[in-house]
């Protein structure tokens, strides 16, 4: 066989793709860096490295019409954060942007408690059909998340504005008499939060039941558990790495919303993601603006590396 | 969990109807905007008889022509650069175990667990910082950026599902690895890489927050244009682009799921 071989080498063509390619083929390091590199190299350069430049210049001075003056420090936009400067020029304590995070991080809890209370019921019932539902089902769930995220806020101003759907059918009905404020209020930037972010919590719980062995049910019912102590007892603690999924997934998205306060909420119930863009709006404060994101991408990653530490086991030890 | 719905034991009280209540909840809006965008009335919210006359109006918008262009040269250009670049990374990654694999894995995951707000005050600082001219070209790098998860998720997965064995069995019949790879690998991969690419596709042609940071004067992307019109008040035109942009995200969707489920 040697000879054959050795003639079904020899004739190809030299050009720099075949000399490129005899060099991948004797390394196969070189291989897999190149291969690797254009996906590393543009997140990379136009990710990670944007997000080091944001730290930076949340410590320069602001720009006088916008922008920033490059190599000119200053901690301005952190103190900025707590305090304001009187006429007098004393600092006193601002206590506006710590009201915006409080209001983003209350609304996010109970966006993310609604979604559990929803999301668990739907997640359990897609679990007990039979499979070929299952991924029908699925699907159904999957779609939403695929649809334009505006659009989908939008639809709720139809739904819930004075003369919307909402308030014609309750007056309809006589239960009230006159529309009732829905729209730009807190309860309507939960209820736009919820709808955005509800299939994230529905997925990972829907996934860990799937898996879950039910003769360990069945064995809670042998052994004289009544269902909702089985469900207490078995289920919800088997379902705990999928609502803790669930439960990031809704939290984080919902921590830096802009489009759903931009368009549900009124002025006086902006979050932490309408306080970023104003800065880099009408206030004219970038460096602020870049401090408000930093600390968002802080909480996030802090909030992500509780969670791996919590529920993600080491390789090895699953 | 398998047929166990059958058994009375299994019925847990309240699952059905919360399940219920959930796909309503997720679903009503949206019939609800589609309903609307066939209504005649120039009162966006109040129905008054069935007509397609402001598909007609939205169709015959220059403006709104214009931006679903710019929208459709930045999704295609983000997508073809994404999912290639994912296709590389997902035969590196898919092939051997290595060290740094994990690192790798989170790197290219790491746009999808940032909040957008964050990406897109970064990547308007660092256009600005570079001195990049805002405008049609920093739209599509900031798109293929977060498309590139996107792409690189459902190849990978294909990957996984994929038997290792026929690329080896082709070898042992004399196919050197470009051949191997086009005729063996590259047939088998291809439901993933078609299901990444118009995933991708929909994700750069719904993404609004960061276009709106990055999006120069000129480069107004359909989102972009049509949260300006909200802006500006409720009408039956936003109504009528807004149900076709989620009709033709929701065929796309459902083609992409088609393509995927294609026997392995």
């Amino acid at each position: 066989m040697a000879p054959s071989r050795q003639a079904r080498s020899t004739p190809s063509p030299i050009s720099p793709f075949t000399s490129l390619a005899n060099l991948l083929r004797r390394s196969q390091r070189a291989r897999l860096i190149l291969l690797i590199a254009p996906a590393l190299l543009i997140i990379g350069v136009f990710m990670l490295l944007p997000l080091g430049l944001m730290a930076y210049v949340s410590i320069l001075e602001r720009g006088i019409n916008g922008g920033v003056q490059w190599g000119v420090h200053t901690v301005d936009a952190y103190v900025a954060f707590l305090f304001e400067e009187d006429l007098l020029g004393n600092l006193a304590i601002n206590p506006d942007y710590l009201q915006i995070f409080g209001r983003s991080f209350l609304l996010s809890f109970v966006t993310t408690a609604a979604c559990l209370a929803i999301g668990f019921p739907a997640a359990f019932y897609m679990a007990l059909q039979p499979e070929k539902y299952r991924n029908l089902l699925i699907f159904l769930v999957t779609i939403p998340f695929w649809t334009n995220l505006l659009i989908r806020n939008y639809a709720w101003i139809l739904l819930l504005r004075s003369n919307g759907l909402v308030n014609e059918s309750l007056m309809g009905l006589g239960l009230i008499d006159a529309p009732i404020t829905l729209l730009y209020t807190n309860f309507a930037i939960t209820l736009g939060l919820v709808y955005s972010f509800l299939p994230f919590m529905v997925l990972p719980i829907y996934a860990s039941l799937e898996k879950l062995d039910l003769r360990l049910v069945e064995a809670a019912f042998d052994l004289g558990a009544n269902k909702r102590r089985a469900f207490q007892r078995v289920i919800v603690p088997l379902a705990l790495p999928g609502i803790a999924a669930g439960c990031i997934l809704v939290f984080v998205p919902s921590l830096g919303a802009f489009i759903t306060p931009e368009l549900l909420g009124g002025s006086r119930s902006m979050m932490i993601g309408n306080l970023i863009q104003s800065q880099f709006g009408a206030a004219r404060n970038w460096p602020l603006g870049a401090a408000l994101a930093f600390a968002l991408l802080a909480i996030v990653l802090l909030a992500m590396m509780v969670y791996l530490m919590r529920f993600r086991r080491p390789p090895g030890t699953g | 969990m398998e047929r166990r719905n059958r058994n009375p034991l299994w019925r847990f009280p309240g699952v059905a109807p919360g399940a219920a209540f959930f796909f309503a909840y997720l679903y009503l809006p949206i019939f609800v905007l589609i309903a609307f965008s066939f209504n005649e009335n120039r009162q966006a919210t109040i129905w008054t008889g069935f007509s397609l006359d402001w598909y007609g109006v939205v169709l015959r918008n220059d403006d709104i022509l214009s931006a679903a262009g710019n929208s459709l040269i930045v999704a295609t250009t983000a997508t073809l650069i994404a999912t290639s670049v994912a296709l590389l990374a997902a035969l590196a990654m898919a092939r051997r175990r290595f060290r740094g694999q994990d690192g790798v894995s989170a790197v290219i995951a790491f746009p999808l667990i940032i909040p957008e707000i964050v990406t897109a005050v970064a990547t308007l600082l660092f256009f600005v910082a570079v001195g990049i001219q805002l405008g049609l070209t920093t739209v599509i790098i900031a798109h293929t950026v977060f498309c590139i998860p996107f792409a690189y998720l459902p190849i990978r997965a294909r990957f996984d599902g994929m038997d290792a064995a026929l690329p080896e069995a082709a070898a042992d019949l004399y196919a050197n690895e470009v051949q191997a790879f086009r005729r063996i690998t590259l047939p088998l991969l291809w439901p993933g890489i078609l299901s990444g690419a118009m995933l991708s596709f929909i994700i750069s042609l719904d993404t609004f927050t960061i276009t709106y940071f990055v999006a120069g004067p000129g480069a107004t992307t359909l989102p972009v244009y049509i949260f300006g019109m909200i802006r500006i008040g409720i009408t039956p035109e936003v109504n009528a682009i807004s149900a076709l942009m989620l009709v033709i995200s929701i065929v796309f969707v459902t083609l992409s799921y088609l393509i995927g489920r294609v026997r392995r």
